[in-house]
This record gives structure tokens, C-alpha cells and sequence, in this order.
């Protein structure tokens, strides 16, 4: 059980340094978009076929958490499995995967709450990072 | 504080600053001191500081024809672009964000960038003198300091001005930089050196898809439309390199091989529309003066070639899809009418409405597109410098706000003809032949960018109108009309405090129809304040309603009805009750700036409209066209949409008239939209953007009815009496001069209705009474109590 327990939070580690960059990547591509360095149909072409992995990945470490019964680090990701579904149940009419809408992303509202939410996320992710080593350190040492 | 702001108290110095002359030809760093101090000084008028009492009968009346220009003094209107081109929400730019929070008015940018002008500046020069930093073109309101050198009013950066730039072409000699045109007018135009074409300047090119579906067939369209491309051919604009080439379509797609080196048009069918493909690349897109007797052959002959045709399908997508391919290379015009409801192949739609079914406010999903191919293909098309245009005659429903999508992402326009019929509905096949002779006819820009260049510390926040939205400030345009107008808000993002003026340029860069790259600039500059009471002042009460309708259309989209028609209704509650705490000390009275005295009439109006209505009869198809209509109307046409204008015309006096070309024309009042106004005796036009509406009373003089109509009494006045009969007598005369007057206004094409007291179209035009109590809505009165109740 030990095992399988340090085992779960190396994989948390290593899949929260990977939703970190998934983050990090999203905040640099508004800001390029913000910046005029990239066009919104490119900027959509190379950000929607990441939203659906990210979410995969997520849910996947989540279902690890599930299985060893480890309540903090479930209970801490639910909201945001929770509004992962509902952003994406509420996504505009799209035939492909992904989020972003090259028509609306221009828009000041939508720009800024495409911003905010990778901001928001960073920090998320860079909190879970933290924890998981800890839970992962304590976990070996136990 | 009284009635009059502290505002007024700049009033002394106003007449010192008319007098001085604005173009002071020196060169001089003191320039820019006193230009920014003029335009301080003329911010304030007297008239729009008052505050008036909107429930006190005298303010009552209704807005005025030029009522969008008047929040600039006279002297800013000359520096200005016209308002009807550009024009801002506010007059008085507050100097910052927070005091712009405070007033609750909507701040932003409405152009109308393509406008056909008389009379504009055409400016020929090999170098361009522009910011070298922002690439502001140079303007009106730059300064020019010592040795030769200008700053920028947008980011201030100091440029050089160069030796041309001094150089006057019409008296051969140099001399100062103020006598260009570039700073004489603040809306001009350059033709445009290589350095501004990527390739070079694209052709004029259309492709004309048919829909010659039986449904198609059936209303009898096409012989008409292919009779008025026919007719107007040579009137289309392009030079001898002017591309055309036609398509039709039903359950497949047909392309056209009209080179003159054959007998007759070759027609060509591509059934496998799922996957479309050009069965003869270089034949289908023709020159059309070179191969003009086979495109007149063709179109004598399209009409009776699917005639007896029984093909209820129609592939619209694919067509699409087809007509980008045959431009892919040069990028121009596609030109779709369709009579019904796309059913097969790529982007085909499913019926959405239900009829009888009453439509939940607050379900937005079927205003909303049912699939992204639309859209997807727009952004195809914007990529490759296409736009597509749709007619859509269709009688029943046909998904309009999906198949809009192609128009509005690829900057193409958007026309609805519900219920054409050739003989069943002559009032749309009127509107049919002059909107698509004009369409024809019109002046057309293609591979078109449009940038917004604002003072630093603004920035534009959202873009309202057909376009893709390409960076920032950037607007992929590929084809602009002179028909549609653009909205933008702005937002406050650095304090403004020592600008002095906050400036927008517009400029539109496109490609004209005999191959020039031209670029169309548009300035306009506005004082900054840090008085409320002077933002208030300074307010455009039409404006503030058009920016609002086009936020009230974004809102019914995303959210709902409802949300969409509470946010006017704070709109109006919130600006006029921030207004009220500031000015204060009247209680039961229904304060208002004078500058904002209109806009609850507007809102009022606005909630009344079709778009917005609670309960509203109208299809999802009209709804939609009505909405999308909101964004892209030019101002004069979108306001009197609104708010219509009513005029008595069994009264009508001379007074006041104005003369054109065609000679005298009366301007009679214009009379508050209540049934109060309208007499059993009166004859009254309604002027409503869209169309006219003569309402004849009950017991009007017969002599009126007979010099107007042409018969006897009222009984016998035709129901369906389409223009005025042209009778020679000064009555008949001087309305239709009236009428010919206010159409020749606008270019849209607006009919003529002329109604009884127990006409079917009635009911249309007792809904425009705009003051009036309606089933659902509160009247005039009501709704300023409503209003006041709100705020206290």
C-alpha cells in the first residue's frame, strides 16, 4: 500500500509539472495573441488540441487519488474537475475538440478571462505541485 | 449646484475661441498648447450642461434629423470627421477609468468607414508620412514643432516630416506642412505606393451562385435577378481585368464554362458534393469584359434551363465551397441567394423552428448557429481575400442565423426577403430589384485591412459588425461596402491626465475595383475631462443608444432576452441616477442631461424593437436578420429604425424648405410617435429606415386624398399601392419630393406603404408608435415613472 502510495504522488508530481507547462503554455500564447505576435486562427489551431489532454491527464492522476483513497488530494481537485466540465459543456458551437473560437477570442472579455483562467491555473497547479511532493516525500519516509 | 453645472463657467472664453482661427499656418511649439486649450475651452457647451426635467411636457419632443452631431460645438464638427462616419459615444473623454465607471455611459467608437463621399481628399504622393513608432498616419491633430519635425498624437513619438511633405503640387513650391490636405481635413484618402500591396492588386472578381432548387424556381427569382446582372454588367465596377463567373445549385453543383470560343454556355455538373472539385479549373472564372456576349447568352438562358426542374435539395455548403475554390487565387466576391433551407452535403441545417411553439427568452440556442462550418468556412474565405454575400429570399424557415455566419466572419453583407414571390409579394420583389441594383452597382473595396488607432491609454475592447478580427486593432476586411457600418468599445487602460486630446484614426486599406491600393483615413479628436458634469455634457445620446443595441444584440446571444433587455434598462437607470447624485437637490422631478434627454426614448424604443420585444410573434429568421441588422446599419438608418420618424403631410408648409438638385424640398417637424399626434383627418409619413408609411385618416379631405392618390375618396384607395402616382399638382409634388428627398438619404432601398384604417400591414406601424402604451410595453410616461421609481 506504501508503495502504490509513493508511486501515485511521483505520477502526481510529474503529471502536475506537466499541467504546469500545459499552463504556462496557454498564458504565453495570449500573451503573443495580446501582443500581436500570433493571429487568433493560429493561436486556436495550436491551443485546442491541448485542452482535451490536459483534462484527460488531470482526471487521470484524480482517478489514481480515487482508487488509493486519498481524500485531500481528491477533495482538493474536484472543483476543478467540476468547472473543467462545465467550461467545456459550455463551449461555443465547435465541430473539433477545444475551447478557443477564433472569432470570439478577440474579444476584451473573452481575452481576459482566457488570461485570468491560465493565471489562475498556474497558481492551481503550482500549489497541487507542492502538496503532491510533500504527500510523495512523506509518503517515502513513512 | 442648480440646474447649470460648474461647466458653465467656462462659457466666457468660448467666444474667444471661436474667433481664433484654428489652422494658425506657423510653425511653433506653442501650437500644440493652444490647439489643446481650444478644444478644452469649446468642450463645454451651454445648452448640454443644463438639466432638464424629462416629465415636464416641454422637453417632450422628439430627435431631431442631425441629433448624432450635435454633442460637438460647430468648431470641433469642422476639425472632426463627420459624425456619421465617426463618431464617439462620448464628446467629453473622461481621463480615467474609474471616472468613467462612475458615469455609467458606454464609451465607444462607431465608423462607418467606406461611406460613399462627395467630396473627399484623394491624396497622390510616393511617400506616406506616418508615426514611426505606432504608424499613425499623419493628421490634423499632430503638432508640428521646431525644424521640421511633427509629434505624433497618438503615442507622441517626434518625427521628421520630410522635404516632400513641404512641397505643394499645385502652386510648384515648398512651403509649410499645414497646407496639406493631410492636415487641412481630417478625412482623406492616399493612393497607395507598392509598399503597401503584399502582391499585387487583385482584380476585380465575382462568382454569382445560383440556388435552382424547385423551391428556388418557384418564386420566380431567378429570371430576375439573372435580368438585373444582365442589364447592370456594364455598370459593375472593374477594369478590363474584371473577373465573373456563376455557379448553380441544388442537389449538386454546376459550374459554367462561358468562353467566348465556343458556341454556347457549357454547363458542368459535379454531383459528388460531399468532396468538391473544379472540373475545369481555368474556364469558370472569365473575364468579363472579353466574354460578354457568352455571360449575356448564359444569363438569357439560366431561367428556362431548370424550369420544369422537380430538385427540392439544395447544397449551398458546397457551393460555397466551390465558389472560394474558383477565387482562391485572386480572392473577390461570392454572391449566394438562396430560397431555402441548406439540406444536403457539407453544412447541411435541420429545421430548428417550431411554430406555434411560444420562444422561451430564455433560450438562446437557436439564435445562436447550429454548426461552425459556416463560420469555419468565413475564415477560409478571410484567409484567401473572399467574402461571401448572401441573398436570402427564403419563405419558410432557413436557419439564417447559421448561413449568416458566412457573410459575417468573411466581412460580406447579409440581405432577407422573407416571402419573395415574383407575382404573391410585390413589395418585396420592389425591394429586391433597387437593394440588388445597388448591390450591383455599388463601390466595392477588396483585400481590405481596417486598423483603430487610439490615444495611448485606450485601447478597443470589443468590435461589433461583420469582419474577422484579426490582432488587436486590425479588422480583416475582405471586401468592404460603403453599406455597413462598424461599432467598437473602448476602454480606458492608462490615465489620460495630461493628453489633452484623445484621438481615433481609423484607416482602411483596400484594393479599389480599378486595381489601385487605396488607403481611406478618418480622424477624430476629443477633449479629455476630469469633470463628470462635463462627460455628462458631452454625452451622444444617439450614439450611446446605437453602441448599446449593439451590446443589447451581443447580450441576447450569450445570455438571454431578458438579461439583454435588463441591461438597457439599467443603462438608462444607472447613468441618469449617477447623474441625478450629482446634480441633486430637485426631488420629484425627473432629471436628465440635456445632451441625454433622448436616451430613454431610445431605450424605450430599443425594448420595443423586434430584436428585443418580450412575447414577439416574429419567426427565429427575423429575429435574427433584425439583430444582425442592429450591428451593421449605417447610423442614420439604424436610429431612424429605432426611433422612426413621423411627419404630417395634410399640413405641410414651406417653411423651412431646402433646395437640391432637384429642387425644393419641405422640411416639415418632425412629431412625437403617438397616437395623439395622428388625426382622423391627417394624412402622416412614417419614415422608418426601412421602409415608409403613409397612414391616411379616416376622414382626410378628399381633395388631399385625390391630389395624393389619384382617386376619388378614401374607400378607394388601393391596398396595395406600391410609389405615390405622379400627379401634377403642389400637394403631390412636394410630398413626393419629400419622399424622393429622404430615400436619397440612404442607400438601402426603403418601400413605400400606404395604409388604412383597416390595411393588414396596420398593425406594423401602430408597433412603431414608439410612445405609446403597447400590450406588453409601458408607454413614454410610463416608463420615465418607471424610471424614476428605479433610481430613487
Amino acid at each position: 500500500m506504501a508503495a502504490f502510495e509513493v508511486s501515485t504522488f511521483i505520477l502526481a508530481v510529474l503529471i502536475s509539472v506537466a499541467l504546469i507547462f500545459f499552463a504556462v503554455w496557454n498564458i504565453i500564447a495570449f500573451d503573443d495573441l495580446k501582443t500581436d505576435y500570433k493571429n487568433p486562427v493560429d493561436l486556436c489551431n495550436s491551443l485546442n488540441p491541448l485542452v482535451l489532454p490536459e483534462y484527460g491527464v488531470h482526471i487521470f492522476m484524480c482517478l489514481f487519488f480515487l482508487v488509493g483513497l486519498y481524500w485531500t488530494a481528491l477533495i482538493w481537485n474536484i472543483p476543478l474537475i467540476a468547472y473543467h466540465v462545465h467550461r467545456y459543456t459550455n463551449r461555443p458551437v465547435m465541430s473539433r475538440p477545444g475551447l478557443y473560437d477564433p472569432t470570439e477570442v478577440m474579444n476584451g472579455n473573452e481575452m481576459s478571462r482566457c488570461q485570468k483562467e491560465g493565471w489562475v491555473k498556474l497558481a492551481y497547479y503550482l500549489i497541487s505541485f507542492f502538496f503532491y511532493l510533500y504527500r510523495m516525500m512523506s509518503a517515502i519516509l513513512a | 449646484m442648480g440646474t447649470q453645472g460648474p461647466g458653465v463657467g467656462l462659457m466666457p472664453n468660448m467666444a474667444g475661441a471661436n474667433a481664433t482661427p484654428y489652422m494658425n499656418n506657423q510653425y511653433g511649439s506653442n501650437q500644440s498648447n493652444q490647439l489643446q486649450n481650444q478644444m478644452g475651452k469649446l468642450s463645454v457647451q451651454q445648452t448640454a450642461t443644463q438639466a432638464v426635467n424629462l416629465l415636464d411636457g416641454r422637453n417632450m419632443l422628439p430627435p431631431q434629423k442631425d441629433d448624432i452631431n450635435s454633442s460637438l460645438t460647430p468648431d470641433m464638427q469642422k476639425k472632426n470627421a463627420r459624425a456619421n462616419i465617426l463618431c464617439c459615444t462620448l464628446s467629453n473623454v473622461p481621463e480615467n477609468d474609474s471616472l468613467l465607471k462612475k458615469c455609467k455611459l458606454p464609451f465607444g467608437i462607431l465608423v462607418h468607414p467606406f461611406k460613399d463621399l462627395s467630396n473627399l481628399a484623394v491624396i497622390q504622393s510616393s511617400t506616406i508620412v506616418r508615426c514611426r513608432s505606432c504608424r499613425t498616419y499623419i493628421n490634423p491633430f499632430v503638432t508640428f514643432t521646431e525644424s521640421r519635425r511633427w509629434r505624433c498624437n497618438m503615442c507622441y513619438r517626434i518625427n521628421e516630416v520630410p522635404e516632400e511633405f513641404c512641397y505643394d503640387p499645385t502652386t510648384k513650391s515648398y512651403g509649410e506642412p499645414t497646407r496639406r490636405p493631410e492636415i487641412k481635413s481630417a478625412t482623406y484618402e492616399f493612393i497607395a505606393p507598392s509598399e503597401y500591396m503584399l502582391r499585387a492588386p487583385q482584380p476585380a472578381a465575382y462568382v454569382f451562385a445560383f440556388d435552382v432548387s424547385f423551391n428556388a424556381i418557384e418564386t420566380g427569382y431567378l429570371k430576375m435577378a439573372c435580368e438585373l446582372i444582365k442589364d447592370n454588367l456594364d455598370k459593375m465596377p472593374g477594369d478590363s481585368r474584371a473577373l465573373i463567373g456563376f455557379l448553380t445549385f441544388n442537389k449538386s453543383v454546376n459550374f459554367y464554362n462561358l468562353r467566348n470560343d465556343q458556341s454556347q454556355p457549357h454547363m458542368l455538373i459535379v454531383s459528388d458534393i460531399d468532396d468538391i472539385f473544379l472540373p475545369a479549373p481555368e474556364d469558370l472564372l472569365v473575364n468579363l469584359k472579353e466574354n460578354k456576349e457568352m455571360i449575356i447568352q448564359f444569363l438569357d438562358s439560366l431561367p428556362e434551363t431548370f424550369a420544369s426542374t422537380r430538385d427540392i435539395h439544395s447544397a449551398t455548403g458546397a457551393a460555397m465551397q466551390a465558389a472560394l475554390k474558383l477565387m482562391t487565387a485572386t480572392g473577390g466576391r461570392i454572391t449566394i441567394f438562396q430560397t431555402t433551407l441548406p439540406s444536403v452535403g457539407p453544412g447541411a441545417l435541420e429545421n430548428r423552428d417550431e411554430p406555434g411553439v411560444k420562444s422561451n427568452p430564455k433560450d438562446t440556442a437557436k439564435l445562436n448557429p447550429a454548426t461552425d462550418f459556416y463560420k469555419k468556412l468565413a475564415l477560409d474565405c478571410a484567409a484567401d481575400q473572399v467574402s461571401v454575400d448572401i441573398f436570402q429570399l427564403s419563405s419558410q424557415y432557413a436557419d439564417c442565423s447559421s448561413l449568416m455566419c458566412a457573410a459575417k466572419y468573411s466581412g460580406g453583407c447579409f440581405s432577407y426577403f422573407p416571402n419573395f414571390h415574383i407575382s404573391r409579394n410585390r413589395a418585396m420583389v420592389e425591394k429586391f430589384e433597387n437593394d440588388l441594383v445597388r448591390y450591383i452597382t455599388r463601390k466595392i473595396g477588396f483585400e481590405a485591412v481596417m486598423r483603430v488607432r487610439c490615444t495611448k491609454g485606450l485601447s478597443i475592447h470589443t468590435f461589433h459588425g461583420n469582419f474577422f478580427v484579426r490582432s488587436t486593432d486590425l479588422l480583416s476586411l475582405p471586401n468592404v461596402n460603403p453599406d455597413s457600418a462598424f461599432g467598437m468599445q473602448i476602454s480606458i487602460e492608462d490615465n489620460l491626465t495630461d493628453v489633452g486630446l484623445a484621438c481615433f484614426q481609423s484607416a482602411l486599406l483596400y484594393t479599389s475595383s480599378r486595381g489601385e491600393r487605396r488607403i481611406r483615413v478618418h480622424n477624430l479628436a476629443l477633449p479629455v475631462t476630469k469633470k463628470m458634469n462635463d462627460v455628462y455634457a458631452g454625452a451622444n445620446a444617439s450614439a450611446i443608444a446605437l453602441m448599446l443595441s449593439k451590446m443589447a444584440v451581443d447580450r441576447t446571444l450569450t445570455a438571454s432576452l431578458g438579461d439583454a433587455r435588463e441591461a438597457l434598462l439599467n443603462a438608462v437607470v444607472d447613468c441618469l441616477g449617477v447623474y441625478k447624485s450629482v446634480v441633486s437637490g430637485r426631488s420629484g422631478e425627473m432629471i436628465a442631461p440635456n445632451s441625454l434627454k433622448y436616451l430613454p426614448l431610445y431605450i424605450l424604443s430599443l425594448l420595443k424593437q423586434t430584436s428585443f420585444r418580450l412575447g414577439s410573434t416574429a419567426n427565429l429568421d427575423t429575429k435574427c436578420y433584425e439583430m444582425q441588422q442592429l450591428k451593421v446599419m449605417p447610423f442614420d438608418v439604424a436610429l431612424l429604425t429605432i426611433y422612426p420618424a413621423l411627419y404630417s403631410l395634410h399640413d405641410m408648409t414651406d417653411e423651412g424648405a431646402i433646395t437640391t438638385k432637384s429642387g425644393s424640398v419641405p422640411q416639415p417637424p418632425r412629431l412625437i410617435l403617438s397616437g395623439e399626434k395622428l388625426s382622423r383627418v391627417g394624412i402622416f409619413l412614417m419614415d422608418a429606415g426601412q421602409e415608409f408609411y403613409i397612414w391616411v385618416g379616416k376622414d382626410a379631405a378628399h381633395a388631399d386624398i385625390q391630389c395624393l392618390f389619384g382617386v376619388a375618396n378614401y374607400e378607394s384607395i388601393p391596398e396595395d399601392m406600391g410609389a405615390l402616382p405622379i400627379l401634377d399638382n403642389s400637394l403631390s409634388s412636394r410630398v413626393r419630393a419629400l419622399i424622393d428627398y429622404l430615400q436619397s438619404e440612404r442607400t438601402n432601398h426603403a418601400n413605400l406603404y400606404i395604409l388604412r384604417d383597416n390595411s393588414k400591414m396596420r398593425m406594423k406601424f401602430i408597433t412603431k408608435l414608439m410612445n405609446d402604451r403597447t400590450e406588453s410595453m409601458m408607454s413614454y410616461h410610463e416608463f420615465l415613472i418607471h424610471i424614476q421609481g428605479q433610481i430613487n
